[in-house]
């Protein structure tokens, strides 16, 4: 007789890329029953969540619109996390990008567009570090927990927006809450003919090659590596251990910040409430999806804005709640977690030989008897 | 018949060779040593034991009965327990809690019956302790004997100890002996891993001499001797550093004066510290460990900040500076603990520029080439067994140390700071940092060495500060100092010398 155990042995190198395919496969194996219970045909609901959104341009291009604030998020998460920051305030940061977009695109409107778009960037950059500033001052200074403050910050922000579209931000001419629509050379110019594809994807993407060149080829980066994975230990060797918390924190609101000024002057044009559906929070999802690893972030990024077109897309179709797209997400990111946990174990075929055991030591936990 | 035999284990960590055909034999009611150069294979060949490496090659028989370990819980099933280095108790539990910790049966727990329970065990081994006091509390010998009465508790026969003396002051490896040899009296088996012969030959019956990986011998400890245990470790004789000739009064690169320093509960730990040390010279902290040593090398690295008092190198005030003025300043720092240094994370070319970025940074850019060039030529010169892009943690304990070495005497320090350097390394390379430090001071760098070794401390110093309760009760030349002296005046006993004042 034969028994199934389980020992510890990292799984080999070119399994490691394989770990999100496999967690895919397994997330759906999962989340088949909910499918069926929706009534649908789990196979051609797949079909929908993850080819059909591909094969056609449409459906495809709006698959690289919904990355956008995504790449954004995910780089500014992980820019943050890799110097042991934990900021929580993506979607803070975000907003208030956002605010500062709706202001500047609404007063802008003289000036041509090869100035007031990097006006808005820069504008959005600065909103997100000055919304950030506060609880990294205070973790440096007094050691409070930033992630209670940057998480608590995205309340305040909520607040704040709604106090502008109610108050002095308000559509005069609708009356909805909603903030005047910005001038026209401060939005960000399309890359494609008769899509919502925008400048921000490719600032997305040149953030996230950039967030690789500066964690691998600067100083900074190794300063923040350093500080992320030995703070004390940094601080040891003569690393600014405060400064470089500062820094990451700052750079990390800016780029959420510039998230906000793309939903803003590349979406919609002018300020709502509803501006993020949470990117801020599924940015931490992706960064911890990659890994930390700023193309295994992109990546990340890319996935999640498939999936949730792909949700749309499911909905329509087969007349399945959207709320499903949620769902396998976030049954994604627990099996992700959890493939990533278990590539240290392997799963193998022993002979059962008798054993030496007394009463005292008979349990033995860590194997798996096969029918 | 043999409580563990190993046969024929092989371990390889691409492209290292970490135990190649390793046979390995414990008798019941025996205390075995390992012993072994830095990386020689020790401790990856007792994780083997213990399940949490899988060997590539050989089997392992307990009791004459094949196992496969393949995880500490399985060990433990066996009757194996293994006291690990940096102890897994939780601070804030009572002893009697962490004792039974993951073997309390059901969900009830009844916290009397426990204490009631442990408070037996430790009777039964003849381990003092107090059941109901908080791990929190206890100092590092105590914890040791928790972690020991956990194994015990576990119904361990066989106890795994990796280098159990390298966190322990001198009297309680005494104690921890005494323990040693009441569970060899009780028919259980200890295998037992240090670098200090001494301690080899007083309480183990066999002894098992690891090289690169293979067995060397197994011998009788009655049939041997340091000398040629040594020769087996190194396979050469080992001859000890010569320290040369009287030093010559250098200019005076620190010096402290009146320094107060609190410890991390608030307590003082440093009382008016006043010393000065020159160039050209090594001057000894001597002292039983936990008497503010450990304060001043922080103190001097630049991680704590004294609460009173000022230090001065070469007539640069640093009190309350950064550890990086520290480095510009000219500092070199060996720090206590190796993890206190490096970063397990990171690879050992970027551990090794860590103190000065600037050197190899261009405009805010890694000089990549640079730095891996760098790690090449400091791992040839220091005879390091890694890679430049290795991770630090995948290195054994004495190459870190050496990786640390390599790094603060690469920055040209003109004064040095090393605190315990030799701790955890084996005899060629304790010989091999002795004489880096010879060699620093004989270049004219002034060297500040912290040690709890006093046959260290009188092979190295040129004078000896003896620090007792934080203070300096004296500081005396070399030539004049003898054993029995500097062992009163680190007991308190006899404040001989502090009429010399702190300084000469
Ligand atoms: N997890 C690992 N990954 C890669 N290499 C490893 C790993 N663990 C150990 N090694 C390598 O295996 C060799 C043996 O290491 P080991 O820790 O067993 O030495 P040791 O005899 O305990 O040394 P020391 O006295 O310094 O503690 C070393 O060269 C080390 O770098
Ligand atoms: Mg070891």
């Amino acid at each position: 007789m034969t028994r199934l155990k389980i020992e510890r042995a990292t799984a080999p190198l070119w399994v490691r890329p394989l770990i999100p395919v496999i967690a895919a496969v397994i997330t759906f194996t999962l989340t088949a029953t909910l499918v069926i219970l929706a009534k649908a045909n789990p196979l051609e609901a797949y079909y929908h969540f993850l080819i059909a959104p591909l094969s056609s341009r449409v459906s495809a291009i709006e698959v690289l619109v919904k990355s956008t604030p995504l790449l954004l998020v995910g780089a500014a998460v992980t820019f943050a996390f890799s110097a042991g920051y934990w900021n929580i305030g993506a979607e803070g940061q975000l907003y208030a990008g956002a605010v500062a977009a709706a202001w500047l695109g609404t007063i802008l409107g003289n000036l041509p567009a090869l100035i007031a778009v990097p006006v808005m960037l820069l504008g959005g950059f600065v909103a997100g570090m000055l919304w950030a500033l506060t609880p990294a001052l205070l973790k440096i200074k007094l050691a409070v927990d930033e992630v209670v403050t940057t998480l608590l910050l995205n309340t305040v922000i909520l607040f704040v927006v709604s106090y502008l579209l109610n108050g002095p931000w308000r559509d005069p001419v609708s009356g909805w809450p909603q903030s005047p629509e910005i001038a026209s050379s401060a939005m960000l110019p399309r890359l494609l003919p008769q899509a919502r594809l925008h400048l921000g994807f490719v600032i997305g993407l040149l953030v996230i090659v950039a967030l690789w060149f500066i964690l691998s080829r600067t100083s900074l980066g190794l300063k923040m590596r350093a500080t992320g994975l030995g703070m004390e230990a940094a601080r040891f060797a003569g690393v600014n251990v405060n400064r470089t918390i500062l820094t990451a924190a700052l750079i990390s609101g800016g780029i959420a910040g510039m998230a906000g000024v793309s939903e803003v002057a590349g979406i919609h044009f002018h300020l709502i409430d509803a501006i993020s559906p949470g990117y801020g929070y599924t940015g931490i999802i992706i960064a911890m999806l990659g890994g930390l690893n700023p193309f295994g972030v992109g990546l990340a990024a890319l996935f999640i804005g498939l999936l949730s077109t792909g949700g749309q897309t499911v909905s329509r179709a087969l007349g399945v709640p959207a709320y499903l797209g949620d769902v396998v997400q976030a049954a994604l990111l627990l099996v992700t977690l959890g493939a990533f946990i278990l590539q240290n174990y392997r799963l193998r075929w022993v002979a059962n030989e008798p054993r030496s055991s007394s009463p005292l030591h008979a349990a033995s936990g860590n194997e798996l008897k096969p029918d | 018949m043999p409580a563990i035999q190993m046969l024929g284990i092989t371990k390889r960590f691409d492209p290292v060779l970490a135990n190649d055909h390793v046979d390995f034999s414990l008798e019941p009611g025996e205390i075995h040593a390992l012993l072994g150069e830095n990386g020689a294979g020790k401790t990856t060949l007792m994780r083997i034991l213990y399940g949490l490496y899988h060997a590539d090659e050989g089997e392992i028989l307990v009791d004459g009965q094949l196992a496969h370990i393949t995880s500490p819980k399985e060990a433990i099933t066996l009757g194996i327990g293994m006291v690990a280095q940096h102890f897994t108790l939780v601070p804030s539990l009572s002893v009697a809690e962490n004792v039974v910790l993951g073997y309390t049966r059901g969900l009830g727990f009844d916290p009397l019956a426990a204490q009631q329970n442990v408070a037996e065990a430790a009777a039964r081994f003849g381990i003092k302790t107090d059941p109901a006091a908080l791990v929190r509390h206890l100092s590092v010998g105590e914890r040791q004997r928790i972690e020991i009465l956990k194994a015990l508790y576990r119904n361990a026969r066989v106890l795994i100890m990796d280098e159990p003396t390298s966190v322990l002051v001198p009297q309680e490896v005494n104690v921890l002996f005494e323990t040693l040899e009441r569970l060899r009296a009780a028919g259980l088996s200890v295998i037992f891993i240090s670098h200090k012969l001494n301690e080899v030959m007083a309480v183990c019956d066999r002894i098992t001499v690891l090289r690169q990986g293979r067995v060397v011998g197994t011998v009788d400890k009655t049939e041997t001797s340091q000398a040629e245990l040594a020769c087996m470790m190194v396979g050469r004789e080992t001859f000890g550093v010569v320290r040369h000739g009287e030093h010559p009064q250098g200019q005076v690169r620190l010096r402290l004066d009146h320094l107060n320093a609190l410890d991390n509960k608030g307590l003082p730990a440093l009382k008016q510290v006043s010393l000065e040390v020159q160039a050209g010279e090594i001057l000894c902290i001597a002292g039983v460990s936990g008497n503010g040593q450990a304060e001043l090398a922080r103190v001097l690295a630049g991680t704590l900040k004294p609460a009173e008092g000022r230090i001065l190198v070469e007539d640069q005030d640093l009190t309350g500076s950064d550890p990086s003025r520290f480095l510009a300043a000219g500092v070199g720092r060996i720090p206590e603990e190796r993890h206190e240094g490096t970063i397990g994370e990171l690879s050992v070319a970027e551990n090794m520029v860590l103190e000065r970025l600037d050197d190899f940074t261009r405009n805010g850019l890694l000089d990549r080439n640079l730095i891996r060039r760098h790690g090449e030529q400091l791992i040839a010169e220091y005879q390091i067994k890694a890679q430049p892009t290795d991770r630090m943690r995948t290195l054994s304990g004495g190459n870190i140390q050496k990786v640390v070495l390599a790094r603060a005497l690469s920055g040209k320090p003109r004064f040095l700071v090393a605190s315990q350097p030799t701790r955890g390394l084996d005899v060629g390379a304790t010989e091999y940092v002795r004489s880096k430090l010879l060699e620093q001071r004989d270049q004219g760098v002034a060297v500040l060495l912290i040690s709890e070794d006093l046959d260290e401390v009188l092979a190295l110093a040129d004078r000896i500060a003896v620090i007792y309760e934080g203070r300096i009760v004296g500081v005396i030349p070399t030539q004049e100092a003898s054993l029995e002296q500097l062992g009163l005046m680190m007991s308190g006993a006899c404040p001989q010398g502090a009429a010399r004042g702190g300084n000469s």
